[in-house]
């Protein structure tokens, strides 16, 4: 017995949720960024799935936008925990709560 | 590939993305995601994508996680507020993952089992990169680029 499609997505849709629940649910901003690239490899894996499952998987269209997801991804955490650092500099706190004006 | 030993590497890996979103300690926490990432390499070579899974062991766990852990390190204080837990978030996340597991699970299309294919091999995914897809790979070559400028732009300090 080998396991089926449905198998692949719900643990992609718990991983989903998982980094929504970090994402959302935590106000330290390193935190949001974990939820945010825990996301990210969800949609990874429901990328590589539809692909092995799929009808035509001698197309390795889903492993190719999976590269570029992984890609984007790197460049993504590069940039927020930049942004972090230099917020942190500003507020000398991490915690989202306190990022309450703009200017000042 | 057998539906226990997928089972238990899914178990693994879910068990330590929620370490990773639930630990009170941020440096335990980018630990867990290391845990979390490696469960989804396996994943990736489980169904056949050897290529990305070794992507993604390269760029997460091995430059992701060693800047989230730089990024603790140097922004370390202990104000035991931003442990908080927004619990407005929790619900909506568990209400997301209640309508996914449903539309999932109500979906007949979706038990298929794996066709039998030839593997993917790195020369394959190689020709097809330089093909097919060589404006995307431009693209994300100028993304990396301006993604490198701007970090480092970003946390430069301020000449007075």
């Amino acid at each position: 017995m080998t396991p089926t499609l449905q198998l692949c997505l719900i643990i992609s849709a718990a991983l989903f949720s998982i980094g929504l629940l970090a994402a959302l649910g935590r106000r330290h901003a390193i935190f949001i960024l974990i939820g945010i690239e825990l996301m990210l490899a969800a949609a990874n894996l429901n990328f590589i799935a539809f692909w092995r499952f799929g009808p035509e998987p001698q197309n390795p269209t889903g492993v190719m936008v999976a590269i570029f997801s992984i890609a984007i991804a790197a460049a993504e955490a590069a940039v927020g925990l930049a942004l972090v650092i230099a917020v942190y500099r500003h507020y000398r706190t991490t915690n989202v709560r306190r990022f309450n004006q703009l200017k000042g | 590939m057998s539906v226990a030993a997928f089972i238990s590497i899914a178990i693994l890996t879910l068990a330590g993305a929620l370490a990773a979103a639930c630990l009170r300690k941020l440096i335990h926490a980018a630990l867990c995601l290391v845990v979390a990432f490696l469960g989804l390499a396996t994943f990736y070579f489980f169904l056949g994508a050897e290529f990305v899974g070794l992507v993604q062991v390269f760029v997460y766990v091995g430059a992701v996680a060693v800047l989230i852990v730089f990024t603790i390190l140097l922004t370390r204080r202990e104000d035991e507020d931003a442990a908080g837990f927004n619990w407005g978030g929790v619900i909506v996340a568990v209400a997301v993952f209640a309508g996914l597991a449903w539309t999932i699970m109500k979906t007949p299309s979706l038990s298929v089992v794996a066709p039998v294919i030839e593997p993917l091999t790195v020369k394959r995914i190689g020709e097809v990169l330089m093909t097919n897809y060589v404006w995307p790979l431009q693209c994300v070559g100028l993304l990396l680029t301006a993604a490198l400028i701007g970090a480092l732009v970003l946390v430069m300090e301020e000449k007075r």
